[in-house]
Protein backbone atom coordinates (compact mmCIF):
# COMPACT_ATOMS: atom_id res chain seq x y z
CA UNK A 1 0.00 0.00 0.00
CA UNK A 2 1.48 3.00 -0.96
CA UNK A 3 -0.68 5.42 1.15
CA UNK A 4 0.88 5.74 5.20
CA UNK A 5 -1.81 5.14 7.73
CA UNK A 6 -3.72 7.46 9.37
CA UNK A 7 -2.97 6.34 13.10
CA UNK A 8 -0.60 4.09 13.89
CA UNK A 9 0.15 2.22 17.60
CA UNK A 10 3.60 0.67 18.30
CA UNK A 11 3.55 -1.42 21.20
CA UNK A 12 1.17 0.12 23.77
CA UNK A 13 1.04 -1.24 27.33
CA UNK A 14 -0.50 -0.08 30.18
CA UNK A 15 -2.01 -1.80 33.50
CA UNK A 16 -3.78 -1.29 36.04
CA UNK A 17 -1.96 -2.70 39.60
CA UNK A 18 -1.56 -6.55 38.63
CA UNK A 19 -4.16 -6.26 35.57
CA UNK A 20 -2.40 -5.64 32.10
CA UNK A 21 -5.27 -4.13 30.05
CA UNK A 22 -2.84 -3.58 27.25
CA UNK A 23 0.25 -6.00 26.38
CA UNK A 24 2.34 -4.83 23.51
CA UNK A 25 -0.45 -3.89 21.04
CA UNK A 26 -0.10 -2.58 17.77
CA UNK A 27 -2.56 -1.19 15.19
CA UNK A 28 -3.03 0.66 12.26
CA UNK A 29 -5.85 2.57 10.57
CA UNK A 30 -5.65 4.06 7.07
CA UNK A 31 -7.92 6.67 5.96
CA UNK A 32 -11.14 5.79 5.58
CA UNK A 33 -11.30 3.08 6.98
CA UNK A 34 -13.37 1.27 9.53
CA UNK A 35 -11.51 -1.22 11.59
CA UNK A 36 -13.56 -2.65 14.22
CA UNK A 37 -11.99 -4.08 17.71
CA UNK A 38 -13.87 -7.27 18.88
CA UNK A 39 -13.59 -9.39 22.30
CA UNK A 40 -14.70 -10.47 25.36
CA UNK A 41 -15.31 -7.90 28.16
CA UNK A 42 -12.15 -6.82 29.98
CA UNK A 43 -9.76 -7.52 27.01
CA UNK A 44 -9.09 -4.06 26.94
CA UNK A 45 -10.74 -3.07 24.50
CA UNK A 46 -12.26 0.48 25.39
CA UNK A 47 -9.02 0.65 27.24
CA UNK A 48 -7.12 0.71 23.49
CA UNK A 49 -9.65 3.11 22.49
CA UNK A 50 -9.21 5.56 25.19
CA UNK A 51 -5.15 5.23 24.56
CA UNK A 52 -5.20 5.97 20.92
CA UNK A 53 -7.80 8.80 21.24
CA UNK A 54 -5.18 10.31 23.62
CA UNK A 55 -7.79 9.98 26.88
CA UNK A 56 -5.66 7.91 29.16
CA UNK A 57 -1.68 7.44 29.01
CA UNK A 58 -0.36 4.18 28.12
CA UNK A 59 2.88 3.67 30.29
CA UNK A 60 5.07 2.06 26.95
CA UNK A 61 4.47 2.44 23.42
CA UNK A 62 3.40 5.45 21.28
CA UNK A 63 0.79 6.61 19.01
CA UNK A 64 1.52 8.54 16.07
CA UNK A 65 -1.38 10.87 13.79
CA UNK A 66 -0.86 11.95 10.19
CA UNK A 67 -2.21 15.43 9.88
CA UNK A 68 -3.90 16.37 6.67
CA UNK A 69 -0.58 18.07 5.68
CA UNK A 70 1.14 15.22 6.02
CA UNK A 71 2.95 15.88 9.54
CA UNK A 72 3.08 12.91 11.94
CA UNK A 73 2.15 13.37 15.49
CA UNK A 74 2.71 11.54 18.55
CA UNK A 75 -0.98 11.85 20.46
CA UNK A 76 0.78 11.55 23.76
CA UNK A 77 3.63 13.69 23.32
CA UNK A 78 1.95 16.61 21.60
CA UNK A 79 0.98 19.95 24.22
CA UNK A 80 -2.36 19.80 25.68
CA UNK A 81 -3.23 22.56 23.14
CA UNK A 82 -2.76 20.93 20.19
CA UNK A 83 -4.47 17.51 21.25
CA UNK A 84 -7.95 19.66 22.25
CA UNK A 85 -7.65 20.62 19.28
CA UNK A 86 -7.12 17.67 17.20
CA UNK A 87 -9.91 16.20 19.75
CA UNK A 88 -12.43 19.19 18.86
CA UNK A 89 -12.16 19.16 15.30
CA UNK A 90 -10.28 16.49 13.54
CA UNK A 91 -11.57 13.68 15.44
CA UNK A 92 -14.57 12.83 17.41
CA UNK A 93 -15.37 10.15 19.95
CA UNK A 94 -19.08 8.22 20.29
CA UNK A 95 -19.57 7.27 23.54
CA UNK A 96 -21.53 3.79 24.16
CA UNK A 97 -24.08 5.93 26.93
CA UNK A 98 -25.55 8.99 25.18
CA UNK A 99 -25.48 10.80 28.38
CA UNK A 100 -21.59 10.88 28.19
CA UNK A 101 -21.49 12.15 24.87
CA UNK A 102 -24.24 14.96 25.43
CA UNK A 103 -24.80 17.65 27.00
CA UNK A 104 -28.56 16.95 28.66
CA UNK A 105 -29.56 20.08 29.76
CA UNK A 106 -28.74 21.70 26.93
CA UNK A 107 -31.15 21.82 23.04
CA UNK A 108 -30.07 19.61 20.55
CA UNK A 109 -28.88 22.36 18.46
CA UNK A 110 -26.75 23.71 21.40
CA UNK A 111 -25.55 20.04 21.30
CA UNK A 112 -24.47 20.21 17.60
CA UNK A 113 -23.63 23.20 17.49
CA UNK A 114 -21.17 23.49 20.15
CA UNK A 115 -18.27 21.90 18.65
CA UNK A 116 -18.89 24.48 15.72
CA UNK A 117 -18.68 27.35 18.15
CA UNK A 118 -15.55 25.50 20.17
CA UNK A 119 -13.92 25.99 16.19
CA UNK A 120 -14.76 29.75 16.28
CA UNK A 121 -18.29 30.18 14.39
CA UNK A 122 -19.76 33.02 15.31
CA UNK A 123 -22.78 32.85 13.02
CA UNK A 124 -26.15 31.88 14.64
CA UNK A 125 -28.30 31.47 11.92
CA UNK A 126 -24.89 29.55 10.09
CA UNK A 127 -25.14 27.41 13.06
CA UNK A 128 -28.81 26.71 13.75
CA UNK A 129 -29.15 26.14 9.54
CA UNK A 130 -26.23 23.13 9.81
CA UNK A 131 -27.46 22.41 13.01
CA UNK A 132 -31.18 21.21 11.05
CA UNK A 133 -29.04 19.93 8.07
CA UNK A 134 -26.97 17.02 10.61
CA UNK A 135 -30.53 16.32 12.48
CA UNK A 136 -32.39 15.70 9.12
CA UNK A 137 -28.96 13.35 8.33
CA UNK A 138 -29.19 11.87 11.56
CA UNK A 139 -32.98 11.09 10.82
CA UNK A 140 -34.32 13.44 13.94
CA UNK A 141 -36.98 15.37 13.31
CA UNK A 142 -35.90 18.77 12.89
CA UNK A 143 -39.04 20.01 14.40
CA UNK A 144 -37.46 18.94 17.91
CA UNK A 145 -34.28 21.15 17.09
CA UNK A 146 -35.10 22.83 20.73
CA UNK A 147 -36.02 19.89 22.27
CA UNK A 148 -33.63 18.45 25.56
CA UNK A 149 -31.64 15.13 24.88
CA UNK A 150 -32.97 13.95 28.10
CA UNK A 151 -36.62 14.03 25.93
CA UNK A 152 -35.23 11.53 23.42
CA UNK A 153 -35.35 8.15 22.98
CA UNK A 154 -32.13 6.07 23.13
CA UNK A 155 -31.61 5.51 19.53
CA UNK A 156 -32.16 8.90 18.71
CA UNK A 157 -30.38 10.17 21.75
CA UNK A 158 -27.99 8.25 20.28
CA UNK A 159 -28.25 9.28 16.63
CA UNK A 160 -27.63 13.04 17.88
CA UNK A 161 -24.48 11.85 19.85
CA UNK A 162 -23.12 11.53 16.13
CA UNK A 163 -25.02 14.09 14.61
CA UNK A 164 -23.04 16.17 17.04
CA UNK A 165 -19.85 14.46 16.36
CA UNK A 166 -19.98 14.31 12.63
CA UNK A 167 -20.52 18.20 11.94
CA UNK A 168 -17.24 19.12 12.21
CA UNK A 169 -16.50 16.24 9.95
CA UNK A 170 -13.62 14.53 11.34
CA UNK A 171 -10.92 12.35 9.60
CA UNK A 172 -11.19 9.77 12.63
CA UNK A 173 -13.90 8.56 15.10
CA UNK A 174 -13.56 6.77 17.77
CA UNK A 175 -16.42 4.66 18.62
CA UNK A 176 -17.17 2.74 21.91
CA UNK A 177 -19.87 0.26 21.32
CA UNK A 178 -22.27 3.10 19.89
CA UNK A 179 -25.07 0.20 19.21
CA UNK A 180 -24.79 -0.86 22.93
CA UNK A 181 -28.28 -1.01 24.98
CA UNK A 182 -30.18 -0.62 22.27
CA UNK A 183 -32.84 -3.27 21.37
CA UNK A 184 -32.04 -4.93 17.74
CA UNK A 185 -34.32 -2.92 15.03
CA UNK A 186 -32.93 0.65 16.63
CA UNK A 187 -29.67 -0.78 15.87
CA UNK A 188 -30.07 -2.32 12.58
CA UNK A 189 -30.62 1.43 11.41
CA UNK A 190 -28.24 2.94 13.45
CA UNK A 191 -25.70 0.51 12.06
CA UNK A 192 -27.13 1.47 8.43
CA UNK A 193 -27.01 5.15 9.74
CA UNK A 194 -23.31 4.93 10.79
CA UNK A 195 -22.46 2.77 7.38
CA UNK A 196 -23.37 5.13 4.64
CA UNK A 197 -22.30 8.36 6.94
CA UNK A 198 -18.77 6.94 6.88
CA UNK A 199 -18.78 5.87 3.26
CA UNK A 200 -20.28 9.41 2.34
CA UNK A 201 -17.87 11.53 4.49
CA UNK A 202 -15.03 9.16 4.13
CA UNK A 203 -14.30 9.39 7.75
CA UNK A 204 -11.55 6.51 9.09
CA UNK A 205 -13.51 4.87 12.61
CA UNK A 206 -11.81 2.69 15.29
CA UNK A 207 -14.90 0.90 16.32
CA UNK A 208 -15.08 -1.20 19.38
CA UNK A 209 -17.80 -3.41 19.91
CA UNK A 210 -18.14 -7.01 21.47
CA UNK A 211 -20.98 -7.74 18.85
CA UNK A 212 -19.37 -9.50 15.89
CA UNK A 213 -22.55 -8.83 13.96
CA UNK A 214 -21.99 -5.23 14.52
CA UNK A 215 -18.12 -5.68 13.33
CA UNK A 216 -19.17 -7.76 10.13
CA UNK A 217 -21.78 -4.82 9.45
CA UNK A 218 -19.83 -2.24 9.46
CA UNK A 219 -15.99 -3.03 9.95
CA UNK A 220 -13.48 -3.37 6.84
CA UNK A 221 -10.79 -5.30 9.43
CA UNK A 222 -11.17 -6.23 12.12
CA UNK A 223 -8.74 -6.62 15.56
CA UNK A 224 -9.79 -9.49 17.74
CA UNK A 225 -8.25 -8.86 21.37
CA UNK A 226 -7.93 -10.78 24.29
CA UNK A 227 -6.54 -10.33 27.73
CA UNK A 228 -4.93 -6.78 26.10
CA UNK A 229 -3.62 -8.26 23.06
CA UNK A 230 -4.63 -8.51 19.79
CA UNK A 231 -4.33 -12.37 18.84
CA UNK A 232 -5.74 -11.83 15.18
CA UNK A 233 -6.36 -9.38 12.75
CA UNK A 234 -6.98 -9.37 9.21
CA UNK A 235 -10.16 -8.51 6.56
CA UNK A 236 -13.51 -8.86 8.29
CA UNK A 237 -14.97 -11.81 6.33
CA UNK A 238 -11.45 -13.43 6.14
CA UNK A 239 -11.52 -13.27 9.95
CA UNK A 240 -15.05 -14.38 10.67
CA UNK A 241 -15.26 -16.74 8.34
CA UNK A 242 -12.08 -18.54 8.31
CA UNK A 243 -10.63 -17.90 12.13
CA UNK A 244 -7.27 -19.00 12.61
CA UNK A 245 -6.46 -18.39 16.66
CA UNK A 246 -8.40 -21.01 18.53
CA UNK A 247 -9.76 -17.92 20.29
CA UNK A 248 -11.15 -15.82 17.34
CA UNK A 249 -12.77 -20.00 16.49
CA UNK A 250 -14.39 -20.07 20.10
CA UNK A 251 -15.57 -16.39 19.43
CA UNK A 252 -17.35 -16.96 16.01
CA UNK A 253 -18.63 -20.27 16.86
CA UNK A 254 -19.78 -18.35 20.44
CA UNK A 255 -22.54 -16.66 18.11
CA UNK A 256 -26.55 -17.67 18.75
CA UNK A 257 -28.04 -18.15 15.58
CA UNK A 258 -31.38 -17.65 14.84
CA UNK B 1 -7.90 54.21 64.59
CA UNK B 2 -6.54 53.20 67.34
CA UNK B 3 -5.26 49.31 67.77
CA UNK B 4 -5.63 48.60 64.18
CA UNK B 5 -2.80 48.88 61.21
CA UNK B 6 -3.22 51.04 58.54
CA UNK B 7 -6.75 50.45 56.39
CA UNK B 8 -7.36 47.46 59.30
CA UNK B 9 -5.35 44.43 57.18
CA UNK B 10 -2.09 43.64 58.51
CA UNK B 11 0.96 44.67 55.80
CA UNK B 12 1.66 41.02 55.68
CA UNK B 13 -1.60 40.40 54.05
CA UNK B 14 -1.47 43.35 52.35
CA UNK B 15 1.85 42.47 50.31
CA UNK B 16 0.35 39.00 50.21
CA UNK B 17 -2.95 40.45 48.38
CA UNK B 18 -0.75 42.58 46.29
CA UNK B 19 1.69 39.79 44.76
CA UNK B 20 -1.87 38.60 43.10
CA UNK B 21 -2.80 42.25 41.88
CA UNK B 22 0.43 42.30 40.27
CA UNK B 23 0.43 38.88 39.08
CA UNK B 24 -3.18 39.54 37.88
CA UNK B 25 -2.87 42.41 36.10
CA UNK B 26 0.20 41.16 33.83
CA UNK B 27 -2.61 38.39 33.16
CA UNK B 28 -6.14 40.85 32.15
CA UNK B 29 -8.62 38.29 32.84
CA UNK B 30 -6.87 35.53 34.79
CA UNK B 31 -8.63 34.55 38.09
CA UNK B 32 -5.32 34.52 40.81
CA UNK B 33 -6.26 32.36 43.73
CA UNK B 34 -5.59 34.68 47.14
CA UNK B 35 -5.47 33.78 50.92
CA UNK B 36 -8.80 35.59 50.96
CA UNK B 37 -8.77 36.65 55.01
CA UNK B 38 -12.10 36.99 57.46
CA UNK B 39 -13.30 40.43 57.38
CA UNK B 40 -15.47 42.30 60.29
CA UNK B 41 -18.67 41.97 57.51
CA UNK B 42 -20.10 38.93 55.52
CA UNK B 43 -19.40 36.72 52.58
CA UNK B 44 -21.31 38.27 49.77
CA UNK B 45 -21.12 42.29 51.40
CA UNK B 46 -18.09 42.71 49.50
CA UNK B 47 -15.29 41.32 50.82
CA UNK B 48 -13.40 40.64 48.39
CA UNK B 49 -13.09 44.13 47.07
CA UNK B 50 -13.10 45.45 50.56
CA UNK B 51 -9.71 43.36 50.86
CA UNK B 52 -8.26 44.60 47.33
CA UNK B 53 -9.00 48.55 48.74
CA UNK B 54 -7.67 48.07 51.69
CA UNK B 55 -4.18 46.58 49.93
CA UNK B 56 -4.18 49.70 47.36
CA UNK B 57 -4.72 52.48 49.67
CA UNK B 58 -2.69 55.22 50.67
CA UNK B 59 -2.68 57.85 53.16
CA UNK B 60 -3.34 60.46 49.98
CA UNK B 61 -6.05 58.11 48.41
CA UNK B 62 -9.64 59.55 48.20
CA UNK B 63 -12.34 56.65 48.47
CA UNK B 64 -15.58 56.45 46.60
CA UNK B 65 -17.87 53.33 47.45
CA UNK B 66 -20.70 52.87 45.34
CA UNK B 67 -23.48 49.97 46.11
CA UNK B 68 -26.08 49.61 42.71
CA UNK B 69 -24.93 53.69 41.34
CA UNK B 70 -25.39 54.43 45.03
CA UNK B 71 -23.36 56.34 47.17
CA UNK B 72 -25.93 56.19 49.94
CA UNK B 73 -26.91 52.63 50.75
CA UNK B 74 -26.13 50.57 53.66
CA UNK B 75 -23.14 48.69 51.53
CA UNK B 76 -21.71 51.95 50.48
CA UNK B 77 -22.19 53.72 53.54
CA UNK B 78 -20.81 51.26 55.66
CA UNK B 79 -17.79 50.43 53.43
CA UNK B 80 -17.04 54.38 53.43
CA UNK B 81 -16.94 54.60 57.06
CA UNK B 82 -14.65 51.79 57.43
CA UNK B 83 -12.32 52.90 55.12
CA UNK B 84 -12.61 56.15 56.88
CA UNK B 85 -12.35 55.10 60.42
CA UNK B 86 -9.54 52.37 59.93
CA UNK B 87 -7.02 53.85 57.36
CA UNK B 88 -8.44 57.87 58.03
CA UNK B 89 -8.79 58.53 54.27
CA UNK B 90 -10.60 61.44 52.83
CA UNK B 91 -13.97 59.92 50.81
CA UNK B 92 -16.00 61.31 48.49
CA UNK B 93 -19.15 61.06 46.39
CA UNK B 94 -17.84 62.74 43.19
CA UNK B 95 -16.47 60.49 40.73
CA UNK B 96 -14.08 62.43 39.37
CA UNK B 97 -12.49 64.05 42.85
CA UNK B 98 -12.28 59.74 43.71
CA UNK B 99 -9.24 58.18 43.32
CA UNK B 100 -10.02 54.55 44.21
CA UNK B 101 -13.82 53.51 43.49
CA UNK B 102 -15.11 50.50 45.25
CA UNK B 103 -18.12 49.20 43.40
CA UNK B 104 -21.03 46.94 43.55
CA UNK B 105 -22.83 46.14 40.27
CA UNK B 106 -22.35 49.35 38.68
CA UNK B 107 -20.01 51.73 36.76
CA UNK B 108 -20.14 55.37 37.38
CA UNK B 109 -21.89 56.91 34.39
CA UNK B 110 -18.87 59.95 34.81
CA UNK B 111 -16.17 58.28 32.46
CA UNK B 112 -12.58 57.31 34.73
CA UNK B 113 -9.45 58.77 33.89
CA UNK B 114 -5.74 56.77 34.01
CA UNK B 115 -5.41 58.25 37.75
CA UNK B 116 -8.02 56.27 38.91
CA UNK B 117 -8.47 52.93 40.24
CA UNK B 118 -11.65 51.26 39.91
CA UNK B 119 -12.33 48.19 42.29
CA UNK B 120 -15.11 45.25 41.61
CA UNK B 121 -16.80 43.51 44.24
CA UNK B 122 -17.31 39.85 42.86
CA UNK B 123 -19.91 37.30 44.21
CA UNK B 124 -19.14 34.32 41.19
CA UNK B 125 -15.29 35.30 39.52
CA UNK B 126 -15.99 31.98 37.28
CA UNK B 127 -18.21 32.69 34.09
CA UNK B 128 -18.19 29.24 33.19
CA UNK B 129 -19.97 28.54 36.81
CA UNK B 130 -23.34 26.89 35.98
CA UNK B 131 -22.14 25.44 32.56
CA UNK B 132 -19.16 23.28 33.67
CA UNK B 133 -19.58 21.82 36.88
CA UNK B 134 -16.44 20.71 37.68
CA UNK B 135 -13.86 23.28 38.78
CA UNK B 136 -10.42 21.47 37.38
CA UNK B 137 -12.38 21.32 33.62
CA UNK B 138 -13.15 24.74 33.61
CA UNK B 139 -9.64 25.66 34.73
CA UNK B 140 -8.51 23.69 31.94
CA UNK B 141 -10.86 25.48 29.19
CA UNK B 142 -9.25 28.27 30.54
CA UNK B 143 -5.85 27.33 30.03
CA UNK B 144 -6.69 25.97 26.19
CA UNK B 145 -9.24 28.86 25.44
CA UNK B 146 -11.97 26.17 24.50
CA UNK B 147 -14.91 28.79 25.47
CA UNK B 148 -17.21 26.89 22.93
CA UNK B 149 -19.30 26.28 25.87
CA UNK B 150 -20.34 29.56 26.82
CA UNK B 151 -21.08 30.73 23.42
CA UNK B 152 -24.00 27.16 23.61
CA UNK B 153 -25.27 29.24 26.37
CA UNK B 154 -25.73 32.26 24.13
CA UNK B 155 -27.05 29.93 21.75
CA UNK B 156 -29.75 28.17 23.68
CA UNK B 157 -30.28 31.99 24.99
CA UNK B 158 -31.03 32.93 21.15
CA UNK B 159 -33.08 29.76 20.23
CA UNK B 160 -35.33 30.21 22.87
CA UNK B 161 -35.80 33.95 23.26
CA UNK B 162 -34.87 34.78 20.01
CA UNK B 163 -32.05 37.49 21.58
CA UNK B 164 -29.33 37.08 24.32
CA UNK B 165 -31.11 37.42 27.80
CA UNK B 166 -28.20 37.71 30.00
CA UNK B 167 -28.93 41.15 31.59
CA UNK B 168 -26.36 41.69 34.08
CA UNK B 169 -22.26 39.67 34.40
CA UNK B 170 -22.35 39.75 30.99
CA UNK B 171 -19.22 37.37 30.16
CA UNK B 172 -16.63 39.22 28.31
CA UNK B 173 -13.33 38.39 26.48
CA UNK B 174 -10.06 40.40 27.95
CA UNK B 175 -7.20 41.37 25.65
CA UNK B 176 -8.73 37.80 23.22
CA UNK B 177 -7.41 34.90 25.62
CA UNK B 178 -9.54 34.75 29.15
CA UNK B 179 -13.09 34.39 29.75
CA UNK B 180 -14.47 36.47 32.22
CA UNK B 181 -17.56 37.87 34.45
CA UNK B 182 -17.36 41.46 34.48
CA UNK B 183 -19.07 41.25 37.94
CA UNK B 184 -22.56 41.65 37.79
CA UNK B 185 -22.80 44.90 36.59
CA UNK B 186 -25.75 45.64 34.17
CA UNK B 187 -24.48 44.31 30.61
CA UNK B 188 -25.39 48.42 29.81
CA UNK B 189 -22.09 48.91 31.72
CA UNK B 190 -19.78 46.56 29.69
CA UNK B 191 -18.61 48.99 26.69
CA UNK B 192 -17.43 51.37 29.29
CA UNK B 193 -14.74 48.29 30.54
CA UNK B 194 -13.80 48.03 26.64
CA UNK B 195 -10.12 50.31 26.81
CA UNK B 196 -11.07 52.19 30.35
CA UNK B 197 -8.25 54.74 30.64
CA UNK B 198 -8.54 53.40 34.87
CA UNK B 199 -7.26 50.09 36.29
CA UNK B 200 -10.14 47.61 36.96
CA UNK B 201 -9.42 45.24 39.91
CA UNK B 202 -12.02 42.53 41.05
CA UNK B 203 -11.87 40.64 44.33
CA UNK B 204 -13.93 37.87 45.07
CA UNK B 205 -13.77 37.23 48.97
CA UNK B 206 -15.42 34.07 49.18
CA UNK B 207 -13.78 32.18 45.96
CA UNK B 208 -10.53 33.59 47.07
CA UNK B 209 -9.31 34.93 43.78
CA UNK B 210 -8.56 38.38 42.35
CA UNK B 211 -8.72 39.21 38.59
CA UNK B 212 -7.84 42.80 36.86
CA UNK B 213 -7.74 44.87 33.60
CA UNK B 214 -5.04 47.03 32.72
CA UNK B 215 -6.09 50.36 31.42
CA UNK B 216 -6.54 51.12 27.69
CA UNK B 217 -7.29 46.76 27.58
CA UNK B 218 -9.68 45.75 25.28
CA UNK B 219 -12.82 43.77 26.75
CA UNK B 220 -15.07 42.54 24.30
CA UNK B 221 -18.75 41.18 24.88
CA UNK B 222 -19.66 37.98 23.64
CA UNK B 223 -22.02 37.84 20.88
CA UNK B 224 -23.18 36.40 17.60
CA UNK B 225 -22.31 38.19 14.29
CA UNK B 226 -26.23 37.82 13.38
CA UNK B 227 -27.32 38.74 16.92
CA UNK B 228 -25.09 41.41 18.00
CA UNK B 229 -24.20 42.29 21.60
CA UNK B 230 -26.63 44.97 22.73
CA UNK B 231 -26.71 47.17 26.24
CA UNK B 232 -30.15 47.08 27.42
CA UNK B 233 -31.45 49.65 29.31
CA UNK B 234 -34.90 51.60 30.35
CA UNK B 235 -36.02 53.74 27.38
CA UNK B 236 -38.06 56.15 29.65
CA UNK B 237 -35.79 58.97 31.27
CA UNK B 238 -34.73 59.73 34.46
CA UNK B 239 -37.85 60.61 36.59
CA UNK B 240 -35.19 63.43 38.45
CA UNK B 241 -33.19 64.56 36.24
CA UNK B 242 -34.56 63.65 32.71
CA UNK B 243 -31.12 62.01 31.78
CA UNK B 244 -32.08 59.39 28.69
CA UNK B 245 -28.53 58.25 28.85
CA UNK B 246 -27.81 57.33 32.18
CA UNK B 247 -28.48 53.72 33.07
CA UNK B 248 -32.27 53.65 35.40
CA UNK B 249 -33.31 51.65 38.33
CA UNK B 250 -37.59 51.68 38.43
CA UNK B 251 -39.04 52.72 41.90
CA UNK B 252 -41.91 51.87 43.20
CA UNK B 253 -43.39 55.19 44.86
CA UNK B 254 -46.03 54.00 46.64
CA UNK B 255 -48.93 51.18 46.55
CA UNK B 256 -51.55 51.90 44.58
CA UNK B 257 -49.35 51.04 41.29
CA UNK B 258 -47.37 54.08 40.98
CA UNK B 259 -43.70 53.79 39.75
CA UNK B 260 -40.75 55.76 38.02
CA UNK B 261 -37.40 55.50 36.38
CA UNK B 262 -34.05 57.11 38.21
CA UNK B 263 -30.65 57.28 37.59
CA UNK B 264 -28.99 54.53 39.21
CA UNK B 265 -25.94 56.75 39.27
CA UNK B 266 -26.96 59.25 42.33
CA UNK B 267 -23.88 61.40 41.90
CA UNK B 268 -24.54 61.80 38.33
CA UNK B 269 -28.43 62.44 38.50
CA UNK B 270 -27.23 64.63 42.00
CA UNK B 271 -25.31 66.72 39.87
CA UNK B 272 -27.30 67.18 36.69
CA UNK B 273 -29.78 68.02 39.12
CA UNK B 274 -27.50 70.96 40.81
CA UNK B 275 -26.41 72.47 37.29
CA UNK B 276 -30.02 72.36 36.52
CA UNK B 277 -29.15 70.37 32.79
CA UNK B 278 -32.53 69.64 31.12
CA UNK B 279 -33.84 66.72 28.99
CA UNK B 280 -30.52 65.53 27.17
Amino acid sequence: MTEQPLLSARGLSLSFGAISALAGVDIDLWPGEILAIVGESGSGKSTLLNVLSGLARPQAGTVLYRTPDGQTLDVHAMPAPVLRTLQRSDWGFVHQDPRRGLRMNISAGGNVGERLMAQGARNYGAIRAKALDWLTQVEIDPARIDDLPRTFSGGMAQRLQIARTLVTEPRLVFMDEPTGGLDVSVQARLLDLIRSLAARLGVAVVLVTHDLAVARLLGHRIAVMRLGRVVETGLTDQVLDDPRHPYTQLLVSSVLQV
Amino acid sequence: MKGYNFAYLDEQTKRMIRRALLKAVAVPGHQVPFGSREMPLPYGWGTGGIQVTASILGPDDRLKVIDQGADDTTNAVSIRHFFARTAGVATTTRTEEATVIQTRHRIPETALNEDQIIVYQVPQPEPLFRLEPSRIESKRMHGLADYGLMHVKLYEDVSRFGQISISYDYPVMVHDRYLMSPSPIPAFDNPKMDRMPALQLFGAGREKRIYAIPPWTSVRSLDFDDHPFRPINASAPCGLCGSVTSYKDEVITDDRGGRMFVCSDTDHCERRRAEGTGHD
